[in-house]
C-alpha cells in the first residue's frame, strides 16, 4: 500500500494527541483518589498520577490531534463533505473514528472552560485575596474528574477505532493482523507518555515529580518494540494470495500473467501497488525501533542517572520518537500487500 | 445507509465463460463509452491524449498463461476438467482471458466500510452502487475490495465502480432484448451472460450448475454473485477424437465434361 503523508499525519500526529489526552484524562480522574490515598497512607505524592497536569502538555497534544485531524482531509476526493462521514457509525469504522474523533473535543472544552473560570476567579481576587474555589471548577472536583473520565474514554475510544480501520480490512493481511490494534493504542499512549513528559517541564518542580511519565516512557518502549517486532514476525510469515489462486484456476496449473490489462498504471496499481524492496524494509525496522523506542528509552534512563541534563533529555526523546513513529507508520504501509495486487501478478 | 439490506431474493449479476473469452477488450469499451455517457458517467481520463493517460474502467481484462506443471497446488479443488491427469501426452499449456468486475458481493466488505453512506447495496435487486453525491473520496472502499472492482476518479475526486448498467437493464426506452448490460451485448463470443443468479431455474443459473461455475477468492467471506466459468478440458493427442481419413475422393460422373477430360488426362 501507498504511504500518503497525510495519512501517516493523521495516525502518528493524533495518535501521539490523543495518548497525552488519555493519561491526562485519566489524571484528572483518579488523581484526587491517589492524593487522597497518599495523603492517608504516607506514600510520596509525587507519585500521584495528578502530577501530570499541564496545561503546555495539553495544549500541545491539541495542537497534535487537530493538525492530524486536518491533515486527514488532505487525503479526501472531497474534504468539503467530510461531516457526511459521521453518519454511518453503525457500521464503519472510519464513521466511529471520526465520531469519537470530535466527541472527545467536547469534555476538552468544557476542562478549558473551567480552567478560565478559575483563572477570571484569581484575577479578580487579586494578589492577597483568597479564592474560594467552587466545586464546579476546581481540579479536585466531581464534575473535573467525571470530565477527565471522559476525555481519557473519548481518546481511547478514537484510537481503537483508527486501528479497527485498518485490522478490519481483510484484504489487507499485514493490516487484519492480531497484532495491530494493541499496537496502535500501546503506541498511542506512548507517544502521548513521550508528550507529556516533554511539556511537563515546570522550573520550579525538582525532575523527580515526573518519575512516572519516565517510567511509562521507559516499560511502554520496550513493550511497543516487542509489539512490533512480533507483528513483524507474524507479517514476514505470511504467505502471498498466488495469481492462481486469485482467478480461481491454480488446479490447472502455475498462472502467470501473459498480458496486462492495461498499459499504463493505473488507480489500482499506483494506490496497491506500492512495493518495498525487502532490504530496505530490515533496514528501514531497525531505524525505526531505534529511533521511536530505544534513543527515547535510553534518554529516560539518562535522566534517572543524570538528573542535571533534564528537560533537555526529555525534548530530545520527543522528537526521535516522533521521527521514529513516522517511519514506523510508513513501514505499516509500504510493507502491506493488497490482495488485488495477484491479479497483476504483483 | 452502509449496513447491509436484508438478503434480497433477487441477485442480478453476470456468469462470465474463461473458456470462450478471447480478450478482445470488447466489453471493457462497451462499458467505458456507455457509463462515460451513461447516469453515472462521466468517466473522464487524465491526460486523455497524452503520454501516460489515466482513468477510471469499470471492467479491465486481464490474460494469464496457464502452465500445467507439478507445481500444481496441493489440495485445490480440481474444479474444472482440465487435461486429463491420466493421460501420458504432454499437457497442452492454456491462455486464459480474464475480465475482472464488480461481483456485486452479497457480504461487500466495500459498503460496510463506507464512511457517509454513499456505497450501498440495493435491497430490491443486490447491485452494489456508488452515490457521487455523497461519496468523500477516502477511498476506504477500494481498499476493503480484494476484486480491485473499485477505482477512485481523478478528475471527480469521487469513488467509481461497476453499476452492472442499471440505466440500461430497467430502461424502458431500450428494446427489450437491449436491456442488458452493455458489456454483454458487446461481447463477441457470448462469453458474458446476464441474470438473476438467485433464481435457480434462470439461464444464468443453469449455466453455472452444467459448467461449475466459481465464484472467486471465497475466502474473503463477501460472497460475490458473479461466476466464472472454467475452461472447457484441452483435447491432447490420448483423448483426441480419431482423425479423419486423408484420401479424398472424387466422384467423377458428376464433373461438368470439361473437367471429366482434364481429370482423365491428369490422372494417367
Ligand atoms: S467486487 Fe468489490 S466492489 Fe464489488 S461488491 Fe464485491 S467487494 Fe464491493
Ligand atoms: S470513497 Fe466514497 S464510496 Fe468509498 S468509502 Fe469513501 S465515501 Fe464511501
Amino acid at each position: 500500500m501507498r504511504p500518503t503523508f497525510s495519512i501517516l499525519c493523521f495516525t502518528v500526529l493524533s495518535g501521539i494527541g490523543y495518548g497525552a489526552w488519555f493519561l491526562q484524562g485519566l489524571a484528572w480522574a483518579i488523581g484526587p483518589i491517589c492524593e487522597a490515598h497518599s495523603a492517608a497512607s504516607g506514600v510520596p505524592w509525587e507519585l500521584c498520577p495528578v502530577a501530570f497536569w499541564t496545561k503546555a502538555g495539553s495544549m500541545l497534544a491539541l495542537l497534535f490531534v487537530s493538525t492530524g485531524l486536518l491533515c486527514s482531509l488532505g487525503h479526501l476526493g472531497k474534504p468539503s463533505r467530510a461531516w457526511r462521514a459521521l453518519s454511518q457509525w453503525r457500521s464503519s469504522w472510519l464513521s466511529r473514528e471520526g465520531v469519537f474523533a470530535l466527541l472527545t473535543f467536547v469534555p476538552f472544552v468544557l476542562i478549558a472552560a473551567q480552567e478560565v473560570a478559575l483563572w477570571i476567579a484569581v484575577v479578580r481576587a487579586g494578589p492577597d485575596g483568597t479564592v474560594a474555589l467552587s466545586g464546579w471548577v476546581s481540579q479536585g472536583g466531581l464534575p473535573r474528574r467525571l470530565l477527565g473520565f471522559c476525555l481519557a474514554a473519548g481518546s481511547l475510544a478514537t484510537v481503537f477505532c483508527t486501528a479497527n480501520i485498518y485490522a478490519s480490512l481483510k484484504p489487507i493481511r499485514a493490516w487484519n493482523d492480531r497484532h495491530v490494534v494493541p499496537a496502535y493504542l500501546s503506541i498511542g499512549l506512548y507517544g502521548g507518555c513521550l508528550l507529556l513528559a516533554a511539556m511537563t517541564v515546570d522550573r520550579s518542580m525538582e525532575f523527580r515529580d515526573h518519575r512516572i511519565l519516565l517510567t511509562g516512557t521507559i516499560v511502554l518502549a520496550v513493550a511497543c518494540a516487542w509489539l512490533k517486532h512480533r507483528y513483524w514476525r507474524s507479517i514476514d510469515a505470511q504467505s502471498s494470495t498466488t495469481t492462481g489462486h486469485a482467478i480461481g484456476l491454480e488446479s490447472l496449473g502455475t498462472v502467470r500473467p501473459l498480458e496486462a490489462p492495461h498499459t499504463e498504471e493505473n488507480y489500482l496499481t499506483h494506490e496497491m501497488g506500492f512495493v518495498l524492496a525487502r532490504k530496505h524494509s530490515t533496514k528501514l525496522r531497525r531505524i525505526a525501533l531505534a529511533a521511536a523506542f530505544l534513543i527515547p528509552a535510553l534518554l529516560a534512563v539518562l535522566t534517572f542517572v543524570l538528573p542535571r541534563v533534564y528537560p533537555l533529555t526529555v525534548w530530545l526523546a520527543l522528537a526521535s520518537g516522533i521521527v521514529g513513529l513516522f517511519v514506523e507508520r510508513w513501514l505499516f504501509f509500504a510493507e502491506a500487500k493488497h490482495a488485488v495486487m495477484a491479479f497483476y501478478g504483483r | 445507509m452502509t449496513t447491509l439490506p436484508p438478503p434480497s431474493p433477487r441477485k442480478l449479476g453476470l456468469v462470465i465463460d474463461l473458456d470462450t473469452c478471447v480478450g478482445c477488450h470488447a466489453c471493457a469499451v462497451a462499458c467505458k463509452e456507455w457509463n462515460d455517457g451513461g447516469q453515472f458517467g462521466p468517466l473522464p481520463d487524465r491526460d486523455a491524449y497524452g503520454a501516460e493517460p489515466d482513468g477510471v474502467w469499470f471492467n479491465r481484462v486481464h490474460s494469464y498463461a496457464v502452465e500445467p506443471g507439478s507445481d500444481h497446488a496441493e489440495g485445490a479443488s480440481n474444479r474444472c476438467a482440465g487435461p486429463d491427469p491420466e493421460s501420458p501426452a504432454p499437457k497442452p499449456g492454456l491462455t486464459v482471458h480474464f475480465p475482472r468486475s464488480c461481483l456485486h458481493c452479497e457480504a461487500p466488505g466495500c459498503v460496510t466500510v463506507c464512511p457517509t453512506g454513499a456505497s450501498y447495496k440495493r435491497a430490491e435487486d443486490g447491485i452494489v452502487l456508488v452515490d457521487e453525491d455523497k461519496c468523500i473520496g477516502c477511498q476506504l472502499c477500494a481498499w476493503a475490495c480484494p476484486y480491485g472492482a473499485r477505482e477512485i476518479s481523478v478528475r471527480k475526486g469521487t469513488m467509481q465502480k461497476c453499476t452492472l448498467c442499471v440505466d440500461r437493464i430497467y430502461n424502458e426506452t431500450l428494446d427489450e432484448e437491449d436491456r442488458q448490460p452493455a458489456c454483454v451485448k458487446a461481447c463477441p463470443t457470448r462469453a458474458r451472460h446476464f441474470g438473476d443468479l438467485g433464481d435457480a431455474e434462470s439461464a444464468v443459473s443453469r449455466l453455472v450448475a452444467e459448467r461449475d461455475g466459481y465464484a472467486l477468492m471465497p475466502e474473503f467471506g463477501y460472497r460475490p454473485v458473479n461466476r466464472y466459468l472454467p475452461p472447457r478440458p484441452r483435447r491432447d493427442a490420448a483423448n483426441a477424437p480419431p482423425a479423419p481419413p486423408r484420401e479424398e475422393t472424387l466422384d467423377r460422373e458428376k464433373l461438368p465434361g470439361v473437367l471429366r477430360w482434364l481429370d482423365r488426362v491428369l490422372s494417367r
